[in-house]
Formats: structure tokens, sequence, C-alpha cells
């Protein structure tokens, strides 16, 4: 896989959120993936950029455009240096929350895109990884 | 600080959802409405969201928590214009919104809305009168 472009953008607070949206929106649109698809992509991206700042006590997200020899594709990583998430497990079951939230955000992005990694280690950070692909035109 | 404008139409109060939901904008949102809704002795609230481009499990909960806020003053909330899209993707998420009511268009809305107050003001009448027969 090849990183065609990239961009990168703080998430220090609600209105970095709203602009992480807009950036990913406009490389969804770029790609033409279908509506369905877009809207799909910017609400894994706002559910991941709200666990970066308000789990992760802020972070950053990097927006990729990626290449493979049949697809081409959009890549997020959110990386914060927060406390981490002790089980792994737990905090991808749907309705699981240490927060007021409906405990969707990790299991709902999971879903919404084709590839999801994550890596945490407590009192150190966590990164999010998610890309949807699409074929090339 | 930005707020979302509250209409009000009749019996029903409308509110059209824009800008993007931000903790304080919700927040202020909520009190807004409430104070409206017992203000006008609103019977119903209308919120239009067609003009949101994705609903994230955070708006759920806020529109959940307008819902449950607006029945608790004796008011109806019916929610209008949501994009196909973005059922698709709340429905993939895992959010379900229960106990809020929707419609496809505004029009629509207003009629359930009126069906609602409707039905809930012959249901007392009806429930009064049922009480006076068994004095
Ligand atoms: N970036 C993060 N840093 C620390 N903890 C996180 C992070 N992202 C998610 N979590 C943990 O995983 C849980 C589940 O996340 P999520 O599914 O998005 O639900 P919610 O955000 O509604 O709590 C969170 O409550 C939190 O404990
Ligand atoms: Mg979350």
């Amino acid at each position: 896989m090849a990183v065609k472009s990239q961009e990168e953008r703080s998430i220090a607070n609600e209105d970095d959120i709203l602009d992480v949206r807009n950036s990913v929106k406009r490389v969804t649109a770029l790609l033409n993936f279908s509506l369905v698809n877009q809207t799909k992509i910017i609400s894994a991206a706002s559910e991941l950029a709200r666990n970066t700042l308000e789990h992760g006590k802020g972070g950053k997200s990097i927006i990729q455009l990626v290449t493979e020899p049949e697809r081409i594709g959009i890549r997020l990583i959110f990386e914060d240096t927060g406390p981490g998430i002790p089980d792994l497990a737990r905090a991808l079951e749907d309705g699981y929350s240490t927060g007021r939230g409906m405990g969707l955000g990790l299991g709902g992005a999971k879903r919404l895109m084709d590839d999801f990694d994550i890596e945490s280690k407590e009192n150190e950070g966590t990164r999010v990884t998610v890309t949807k692909w699409t074929e090339k035109n | 600080m930005d707020r979302i404008p509250i209409l009000k139409i009749g019996d029903v109060l409308l509110v059209t959802i824009q800008v993007d939901f931000h903790d304080r904008i919700a927040i202020a949102l909520l009190e807004d409405l409430s104070e409206k809704i017992v203000d006008n002795s609103a019977k119903g609230v209308l919120i239009d969201i067609s003009a949101l481009e994705m609903v994230d499990s955070f708006m759920g909960r806020i529109l959940g928590n307008i819902s449950k806020t607006a029945k608790l003053l004796d008011c109806h909330c019916v929610l209008v214009g949501m994009q196909p899209a973005i059922a698709i993707t709340i429905t993939e998420l895992g959010i379900t919104l229960p106990g809020i009511y929707t419609a496809l268009t505004a029009e629509d809305g207003m009629k359930l809305l009126t069906d609602m107050v409707k039905s809930k003001t012959n249901g007392k009448t009806s429930a009064k009168k049922q009480e006076a027969k068994w004095r």
C-alpha cells in the first residue's frame, strides 16, 4: 500500500472534530465514494475524533489517500498520548462506555469501515487506524 | 454564543438543525427548548435534520435527551428529514433512538404531531368521562 497524499490535523477541541470531518469529506468526494459510503466514513471519523478528544485528552488525526494496484482508499489514523485502553475487547463491545457516551464509537467505526486496527498502551496512548476502499476508476 | 433558533407555529415549536452540534450548543438548545415548551404550552416539537450530513452517537444522544425532556414537559417530539444515507449509517453504527418519532417531511411531521396531540386530548376526555361514571 502506498500513501499518495496526507493531511494532518490536531484534535484539541470540538471545532477540530468538525475540521477533521470536513477534510475527510473532501477526500471521500475526491475518491468518488457513494453518498452512503461517504456518510459512513464521515461518521466513523467523527466517532474516532471524539474519542481522541474525550477519552484520549486530545491528539491528532492523519487523513491519507492510499493506493494499491487494484484499489484506492482513504485511511484515517487517530493518535493520542492519553490514558490508553486497559481492556480493548471490552472497549469494542457495543454499549460499553467509561464515560456518558452510547459506547458505540469503536464498534461502530469498525463496522462502518473496511479495515480497523487499534493499538493502545496504558498511560502511553491509543492509535486507531481505519481504511475504506473503493475500486480504481 | 451560537444558538439554534426555535420558531413557533401554532402549538408547535420548529427547530431546524443546520449547524453542527457542539456540547454547548446542544445544552443551550435543550434549555431554550424546555423554556419555550413551558412558556408557550407547546404540545409538539418538530426537529428538522434535513440539513445534517451525518448523525453520530454524540448527536444521537442529544436528540434522545431532547425527546425525553420534551416528553416530561407533556410535549411530543418528531424528528423529520433524515437523509437515507444517515438512516443506513446510524443503523450500522447501532444508534437506535428509542422513543423518538420520525416522519420523512416536515409536513408529515406536522400531521403526525397534530394526530398525537388530538388522540391525547381525546384520551384525556374519555378518561375523565370514565372517572365520572364510576363515581
Ligand atoms: N482514544 C481513547 N483513549 C482512551 N480510551 C478510549 C479511547 N477511545 C475509546 N476509549 C475507551 O473505550 C470506550 C468505548 O469507546 P466508544 O465505543 O467510542 O464509546 P464511548 O465513546 O461512547 O464511551 C470508551 O468509553 C473509553 O473508555
Ligand atoms: Mg466514542
